[in-house]
């Protein structure tokens, strides 16, 4: 087993998601199949080898930090499912 | 024959002659729409209103004697993972269903430069994940040469699109194999550019280091030409790139001779279709009749591209789909006690089933104490399979294999299996983890369904690619061939 019912709901909870028994069930069966044949990447030596992030080269790139208004604020605003005063709702935090 | 199954090139023609107008095009298209949407599926949404706007003033410019650019318009269908200022943008998912871009993509904003008309949205695997188009929350669209067949994925709305003649030219998104394989499955031209040639900036994020924008055409002359209005530089973009971008329709030449090419041994073996293989074996020697070279490269690390693909992907679609909280925009769960319960419940109602599989790979993967076992190790092979390629480019100019190891296959026969749906991407996922440019052509039929041929090149080598795959295409006529859509 590469994965455990247990990883599943601790995963699940790292990555925000509820799920319900029989999703547990599936994904753990799922994962384990998925992760299991990941474990090939196990035959190959890497201890000399550097990580990729990207294939090509990338690097910082740096602008002057200049404002540039974006046209049409309220397009974003009204996306928002709930909004009051130009401001997102959210449920009480504190 | 109908404006609508005609090439860009074709009809941007026409468009100067005078012998037709912009909005007879449209007109067209959107009748062809009408007739098959309810076999195809290939849209999300259509874009009418805004489309016949812009006809007219095409049609204006015309009018007045005006010079149009070489794809203005033309209708082209955009895979909605990508903005446009207004328009709903759902990336398949019923987290977006009611999403209205603020912005535009600024491959849209590039193609409203040129003048070409966008007329709707195209179907495609919920963010972009699958490769059947069965992962839409709008339901899957089906392969114009076989009904019961998927169109690939996950742009398989777009590839769908073009063969069924339900656009002229469109646009989709390549993370893993996203626009060839579709392009394969279904009969036409698709191309992944080199990653960074196309701004990325408007594609909604799945896995950043791989996404990249691409034309799906009815042959490589529009490639050329759609290539040509979307690549550049752009600094929404950090990892676009600043190298030059050349006129890609100075690479159609129909000459090979002297081209040494390498055939993928992995690819040839028996994991692949006897079907898909005989026809590729045709193709290495209509190569090789035109003067190509073309002999068998073995790339061992290929073996390990699908295992490196599902840690590398889905770690970024992790991160990028952290954003869909029910906050900002998008769907939200009703009736929450906390905020931590809405994020849960938004995110477990919204997303669908493969799009949850995908987080919690991602998150385990990058998760305290595997971090090292799992991405650290991916990210290393991904260096192999990139000097791999490398190496191999120093022999030869590009490297040709299937598109996908089988034709299209049966709705259901890969949904219960996830990993043997991963595995369909075999032949494609290496390329995006190496950032390479790569094209799928139409190269011959099996069982009846189309079979394509991927054409490899080197980073920002898309003329070699392109010339390539235009000589092969110009001593064939499998392009040619349509689906009967009875």
């Amino acid at each position: 087993m590469a994965i455990t019912q247990d990883d599943v709901v601790r995963v699940a909870k790292l990555a925000r998601l509820a799920l319900v028994d029989d999703e547990k069930e599936r994904f753990t069966a799922q994962l384990d199949n998925i992760l299991s044949y990941v474990q090939k990447l196990d035959e190959l030596d890497t201890s000399k080898i550097s990580p990729t992030a990207h294939a090509l080269t990338c690097q910082n790139v740096l602008r002057e930090d200049i404002e540039r208004p974006f046209e049409s604020p309220e397009a974003i605003m009204e996306n928002g499912p709930e909004i009051e005063a130009n401001a997102f709702v959210v449920p009480k935090i504190v | 024959m109908e404006p609508a199954q005609l090439s860009a090139s074709e009809l941007s023609n026409l468009l100067k002659n005078k012998e037709i107008s912009a909005t007879d095009i449209l007109d067209s298209v959107y009748k062809k729409i009408e007739s098959s949407e309810n076999k195809i599926n290939a849209y999300i949404s259509l874009t009418k209103e805004q489309a016949y706007v812009q006809a007219k003033s095409v049609d204006k410019k015309i009018a007045l004697g005006e010079k149009l650019n070489p794809l203005e318009g033309i209708p082209v269908a955009i895979k909605d993972n990508l903005c446009i200022k207004g328009v709903r943008t759902t990336c398949a998912s019923k987290i977006l269903k009611n999403f209205i871009a603020p912005y535009n993509a600024t491959v849209i904003d590039k193609l409203h430069a040129e003048g070409c008309i966008p007329i709707g949205k195209t179907n495609l695997d919920e963010f972009a994940m699958g490769s059947s188009t069965e992962n839409s929350a709008f339901g899957p669209s089906r392969n114009p040469w076989d009904y019961a067949c998927v169109p690939g994925g996950s742009s398989g709305g777009s590839a769908a699109c073009i063969a069924a003649d339900e656009a002229i030219i469109a646009l989709g998104s390549d993370t893993g194999g996203s626009i060839r394989q579709p392009a394969a499955f279904c009969g036409v031209v698709g191309l992944k550019p080199t990653y960074g040639r196309v701004s990325r900036y408007g594609l909604v994020a799945f896995a950043s280091s791989l996404d990249q924008i691409g034309p799906i055409t009815k042959n490589v002359t529009d490639s050329a030409f759609l290539m040509n209005v979307i690549s550049g530089y752009d600094s929404y973009d950090s990892t676009s790139n600043t190298v030059p971008v050349p006129d890609y329709t100075k690479s159609l030449i129909p000459d090979i001779k002297g081209l040494k090419i390498g055939v993928i041994k992995e690819l040839m073996g028996s994991g692949t279709s006897k079907g898909v293989r005989d026809a590729i074996q045709k193709s290495i020697n209509t190569l090789t009749s035109l003067g190509a070279s073309c002999e068998e490269v073995s790339l061992p690390s290929f073996e390990y591209a699908v295992a490196t693909y599902y840690i590398i992907a889905p770690a970024e679609a992790s991160a990028n789909l952290a954003r869909f909280d029910g906050v900002r925009y998008g769907y939200r769960s009703k009736e929450n006690e906390t905020l931590v319960e809405m994020y849960e419940k938004t995110r477990s109602e919204g997303f669908g089933p493969e799009v949850k599989r995908r987080i919690m790979i991602g998150t385990y993967a990058l998760s305290s104490g595997y971090y090292d076992a799992y991405y650290l190790k991916a990210q290393k092979v991904r260096t192999i399979i990139r000097d791999d390629f490398n190496k191999q480019f120093e022999k030869y100019d590009v490297i040709i294999s299937p598109t996908a190891p089988t034709v299209a296959f049966k709705f259901g026969e890969k949904t219960k299996d996830p990993l043997s749906m991963y595995l369909s991407d075999i032949a494609t996922i290496s390329i995006n983890l190496a950032g390479i440019p790569a094209i799928s052509i139409p190269c011959g039929f099996s069982e009846g369904l189309p079979v394509g041929l991927q054409i490899i090149g080197k980073h920002f080598a898309e003329e070699t690619i392109l010339r390539c795959a235009y000589a092969f295409e110009q001593n064939t006529d499998y392009h040619k061939q349509r689906p009967a859509l009875t």
